[in-house]
């Protein structure tokens, strides 16, 4: 998604309000955009408490500022100013983290970001995207070059099936219609799913959540629920402060909780070895097998 | 000169007042500040200028600077730390439009300033920054994060110090020694001058220094400057006045001011 984010940024590098502050990072990627913004595209160097700040004045003088990182060097750095400087006054500024979930991989859980929109998400006005493929990212760039509120854009991996085109970026889409199982899934991960059920013949009704938290439930989505009685939600955050913990909260108000309710998170370093965002996800429980697995020979009312 | 010891007197008089009505500590910090606050505002301030307390536990004397040119009124200033009130403790976030950011976690008000003097020069505007931080606060890697970047984009910041010596647990020098932090300033390259905080002629000389780039202005002070029994003891960071106290306190920086008066005039 990185390209696909970069390539879109610089359809907006003209834009006179527009600035890009970066934590040091970008290289074999952001170099495009750093040539078309000149003075506005800033390395703020590895000073990401700085740069948030920095950002916060210059959302208020009026600009739109955008900071990048890695994710959990944005988020849990500088979080602190993310929740002063930035939400407590409601002010435009995009955060930008690259490597949703365990996207770094190998790199080791420094560089993991498994509980960012969680964090987040607690704090006053600020919303999250988590785009899904990677025509959600121009679309999702768009939108908030014009939004008036703080907002989280968590960057990974497009796992798009080469059979799906995917239905224009909303915060709900439904993706498989089916009479089994109802599944709910936030993130790029969706598509290694989405791929694994088609061929498995599974009759899953499967809804793609691509941004948080949940102002509204989609009618259809609710009488899905109803109908099988059996939800499971599945995401690469832990369970504290997830879309989960938020979906199961809004079906009790709604009075529809489901009969079952199947709920895969990340679950951190569950043998203490470290690999790719795929051996995490089968760590997990998240990647594709385990999901038909589970979902295999559910039957519904 | 616009600022008369005069207005100095009552803009301290009505700090006193205000913390001694609302029961609230903190007032060491405040009258360390207030002259410098006060001198920014009646004597450096331009039109495009802005302001950027850091040292958000000063709320006291911002307020009361605020007030002394009509930007507050005096009801705001009887409701200060009461319920319903718009004068938190600590500067608000979006209530009181001449704040431009709520404060009180020390180390964010250089960045913030930061961001709004290059608002200023990416968009070609003019004006310059004025944000006054404590000494204690230097404690904070942020504002080593802020100054490094004010200094590479040569911004148009004034950098005020608070240099009272005294932080919330005792001395500064007793807990992370920062000192000589003029000479870190210029270790960091930044034209630094140093004043007495309570000279207000040489403060306000200090601050219309004409600067292109950061510039950085250690003020020496007294906490609790004004009142003897105040003074220099960090006990004042956080004690209220008793009625006694605030009695002893009123004659003094009256008495003061008649000292002063010579000087300044």
């Amino acid at each position: 998604m990185r390209n696909a984010f970069c390539s879109t940024l610089v359809g907006f590098a003209a834009k006179p309000d527009f600035v890009f502050l970066t934590g040091d990072l970008g290289f074999q990627a952001l170099e495009p955009l750093r040539e078309e913004m000149g003075g506005r595209f800033i390395n703020a160097g590895v000073a990401e408490q700085n740069m948030v700040s920095v950002a916060a004045g210059l959302g208020k003088s009026g600009l739109r500022p955008w900071v990048y990182s890695i994710a959990p060097f944005l988020y849990a750095r500088a979080f602190e100013q993310i929740r002063n400087d930035v939400c407590l006054h409601g002010i435009p500024v995009v955060l930008v983290g690259n490597g949703g979930g365990y996207g770094y991989g190998v790199m080791g859980g420094t560089h993991h970001a498994l509980e960012d929109y969680g964090v987040l998400l607690s704090l006053p006005s600020i919303r999250a995207y988590l785009p899904a493929f990677d025509s959600d990212v121009s679309e999702i760039i768009r939108h908030l070059m014009e939004t008036e509120h703080p907002a989280y854009l968590r960057l990974g991996i497009s796992e798009q099936p080469a059979w799906l085109t995917p239905p224009p970026f909303a915060a709900w889409r439904h993706l498989m219609h089916g009479t089994g199982p109802t599944v709910a899934i936030a993130g790029p991960l969706a598509g290694g799913i989405l791929d694994a059920l088609h061929e498995s013949g599974i009759s899953a009704d499967v809804w793609l959540v691509s941004e948080l938290p949940i102002q509204a439930l989609p009618p259809a989505f609710v009488s899905n629920v109803q109908r099988s009685q059996y939800l499971m939600v599945i995401e690469e955050h832990v369970r504290a402060g997830s879309f989960g913990q938020m979906l199961a909260h809004q079906l009790l108000l709604a009075g529809t909780a489901p009969g079952r309710f199947i709920h895969r998170t990340a679950l951190g370093y569950v043998s203490g070895r470290y690999g790719s965002q795929r051996f995490h996800r089968a760590e997990c429980g998240l990647d594709p097998a385990s999901i038909v697995n589970e979902l295999t020979g559910v039957t519904v009312s | 000169m616009r600022l008369t010891p005069e207005l100095l007197l009552k803009a301290r008089l009505r700090l006193l007042r205000m913390h001694y009505e609302s029961k609230v500590g903190h007032i060491g910090g405040n009258l360390s500040c207030l002259d410098i606050l006060m001198t920014v505002y009646h004597e450096a301030l331009g039109s495009l200028d802005q302001f950027v307390l850091s040292k958000g536990h000063s709320a006291g004397a911002l307020y009361v600077t605020l007030w002394s040119l009509g930007l507050l009124s005096d009801a705001d200033l009887t409701s200060f730390h009461k319920d319903g009130t718009r004068l938190s403790g600590h500067p608000p976030p979006r209530s009181i439009p001449e704040i431009p950011f709520g404060t009180g976690s020390l180390g964010h008000g250089l960045g913030l300033a930061a961001g709004l003097a290059l608002g200023k020069k990416l968009k070609g505007e003019g004006g310059r920054l004025f944000c006054l931080t404590s000494d204690g606060e230097w404690n904070e890697g942020s504002n080593w994060e802020a100054l490094t970047f004010i200094r590479h984009h040569r911004l148009n910041i004034t950098l005020i110090v608070d240099l009272n010596g005294l932080q919330g647990f005792g001395n500064t020098c007793d807990i992370a020694d920062l000192r000589p932090l003029a000479a870190k300033f210029r270790a960091f390259r930044l034209e630094t001058l140093e004043v007495v905080g309570h000279d207000v002629p040489s403060l306000a000389e200090a601050l219309g220094h004409a600067s292109q780039g950061p510039l950085a202005v250690v003020a020496t002070t007294k906490k609790g400057h004004g009142v003897s029994f105040m003074e220099d003891l960090f006990e004042w960071h956080y004690l209220p006045l008793s009625s006694e106290s605030y009695r002893q306190a009123v004659r003094q920086v009256t008495s003061l001011c008649a000292t002063h008066s010579a000087v300044l005039s």
